[in-house]
């Protein structure tokens, strides 16, 4: 168990005026999985390698339990990292590349033998140790990566997008393994990922930087109710993004006047809410009425756009709540208090 | 698809069995001549057999062994020394980019360009201050001038399809740099160590002009005391000693014919820059 604490850590690669990562801080609690989001580019494998101790950091810390790693070798630091394309080694049997780790660490052979067996099973791939890696599918590899890595007993371990090479129903397969194995084992895991879906299905908590910067450090489901700011609702999809006024309880906006929920943020915001959270039917708050502009089924939601005045509104519903709504026709909805947000800026 | 039709495939025998001709006639006369008794222009074949050209061949008199053996340290350790060197290079020029590095592979390849006399000429004054003419130490720094451009131009090729991430992957999996370098490097690169090894080996192997000038009639190896040989006029001495200078060369291709495969990336890569 080992907790996981960055502190103002800044990367600037040689002849770059922009720092690729920027003040990074961000406290990883022991034993939790978190998930470092964003755009490619955004740092956030460039935070892994310092983390691995591959990348020097230009400033900051790193410390593990309170204890800074920075001066430890990689192979020193109890961290071991598991790259995006896996990085078999393609000359060693599978049981050879599990052992890797305990090899260079001289275990004795039947120690080892019964530890790979051990792994193998873990990561329900027993039998394959034989195989050459070229000869394993690809999310087969996956695992036998992950077992390469467990089997050190990693203090913390780095996932560098452990989801975005499979296809939709290895995911589910892979994500409920990998959340299963770290909470038996209790590993602090960071992963990195530029899926915000990867990132929520996956995650304890998310990390989102944008441009170098943590922008929000939260629950997975803050992102999507609690946005920081326009950026971030965007970067998780949300389109519903309106100017206006927050003043007691209210906001003035293109919708007109709208009720909000206690503790709204008051003075020139931005209102926002998920296409989820609208409603259909009469309301004794927040009713309006719309106009269908386009529907659009998506199997098992189906997503209307909604005119309310000059104000676009998207909304995502289930197809049995919106049967017989056909574009043109005028509908009344109501957003609900509880799910209407102000984030900072006036855009 | 069915396999190549009659006529390409007896175009393929024919071309193969050129090639071997090509190749392996020249030897004929060497043998026979390292066999014979006297041979006068118009037989076909020797009047008379005799087993004397080997007998002296491989007498202490002739210093043919001897020679034998100078060749062969020189050309291990001209081996060596361009594995030693040629790998880094290699993996400069394979995995880097950095100022100047198209006239860096300009320079690696210039001596392959440039007569080996020229360099030879010009290096020979620099040796005779350092005191390395005449010495075997000489001989074998001298033929790194052609050894190396081999060597790292093969490696450069293997570094080019090499993914240094393997390294950092076994680092962080608690590798050391030399256990690294060891278990993960060294596999993947042996088969570009063990082409470019045989090409400088057989470089230094059939060196004549800068052994002969650097080594100062001192150094003799098997080249120069075949080349005595063959200008004294004694063709019988001559064949036996090209029989024993031409073995090594064969043995060492034969046995390391499936590295040279058109399917390995090591050979491919040669072709690279």
């Amino acid at each position: 168990m080992t907790r996981v604490l960055l502190s103002e850590l800044t990367k600037t690669y040689p002849g770059t005026a922009a720092p690729a990562l920027d003040r990074l801080t961000l406290d990883v609690p022991s034993g939790e999985l978190i998930a470092l989001l964003g755009p490619s580019g955004c740092g956030k494998t460039t935070t892994m390698k310092m983390i691995a101790g591959l990348l020097e950091p230009t400033s900051g810390d790193i410390t593990f339990d309170g204890r800074s790693i920075l001066w430890e070798k990689p192979e020193n630091r109890g961290v071991v990292m598991v790259f995006q394309n896996y990085l078999l080694f393609p000359y060693m049997s599978v049981a050879d590349n599990v052992g890797f780790g305990l090899r260079m660490r001289k275990v004795p052979k039947d120690q080892i033998a019964a530890r790979v067996t051990e792994m193998l099973a873990l990561v329900k791939l027993p039998d394959l140790g034989r195989r050459r890696p070229s000869e394993l599918s690809g999310g087969q590899q996956q695992r036998v990566a992950l077992a390469r890595a467990l089997i050190v007993q990693p203090k913390v371990l780095l996932l560098d997008e452990p989801l975005s090479n499979l296809d939709a129903h290895l995911r589910i397969e892979m994500r409920d393994l990998i959340r299963g194995i770290q909470k038996d084992l209790g590993i602090t895991t960071i992963f990195v990922t530029h899926d915000h879906e990867e990132a929520v299905v996956l995650a304890d908590r998310v990390a989102l930087i944008l441009n170098g910067q943590l922008r929000q450090y939260e629950v997975p489901d803050a992102f999507y109710r609690r946005p920081a700011d326009a950026e971030v609702a965007a970067f998780f999809g949300g389109k519903n993004v309106l100017p206006g006024v927050s003043a007691h309880g209210t906001f003035d906006g293109p919708l007109g006047r709208l009720t909000l929920p206690d503790g709204a943020r008051p003075g020139p915001g931005l209102l926002t809410f998920r296409p989820e959270s609208v409603r259909i039917g009469p309301a004794p708050v927040n009713a309006l009425k719309a106009r269908v502009s386009e529907r659009l089924y998506l199997g098992s939601r189906t997503r209307l756009r909604l005119t309310v005045g000059e104000t676009v509104v998207d909304a995502v519903l289930s197809p049995d709540l919106v049967e017989g709504i056909r574009p043109g026709d005028e509908i009344t909805i109501n957003l609900p208090p509880g799910s209407l947000w102000i984030m900072a800026g006036t855009r | 698809m069915n396999g190549p039709s009659r006529l390409s495939r007896s175009m393929l025998v024919l071309s193969g069995a050129l090639l071997i001709i090509w190749l392996i006639l020249p030897l004929v006369p060497m043998l026979i001549w390292s066999f014979a008794h006297g041979w006068r222009f118009p037989d076909l074949l020797p009047q008379q057999w005799s087993l004397q050209a080997w007998d002296y061949a491989l007498s202490d008199r002739s210093g043919t062994l001897e020679s034998l053996g100078v060749t062969i340290l020189i050309a291990a350790l001209a081996t060596l020394l361009s594995i030693l060197v040629g790998v880094p290079a290699g993996r400069a020029l394979g995995l880097y980019k950095f100022r100047g590095k198209g006239l860096i592979e300009l320079m690696i390849l210039a001596p392959v360009i440039v007569p080996g006399i020229a360099v030879a000429l010009g290096l020979h004054s620099v040796f005779i201050q350092l005191g390395l003419t005449n010495t075997l130490a000489g001989v074998v720094l001298v033929h790194l001038v052609p050894t190396l451009p081999y060597m790292t131009l093969v490696m450069a090729g293997i570094f080019a399809n090499y993914d240094p991430a393997h390294e950092s992957q076994a680092r962080s999996l608690g590798a050391n740099a030399v256990q690294t370098f060891w278990h993960v490097t060294l596999p993947a690169i042996m088969p570009g160590i063990i082409v470019g090894g045989l090409f400088a080996f057989l470089v230094s192997w059939s060196q004549y002009i800068l052994t002969l000038l650097i080594g100062g009639g001192r150094v003799i190896t098997l080249p120069l005391l075949l080349f005595s040989f063959a200008s004294a006029g004694r063709n019988d001495i001559t064949g036996a000693i090209g029989i024993i200078y031409i073995l090594p060369g064969i043995l060492i291709l034969l046995f390391t014919a499936r590295h040279l495969s058109g399917s390995n990336g090591a050979v491919g890569g040669f072709g690279r820059i």
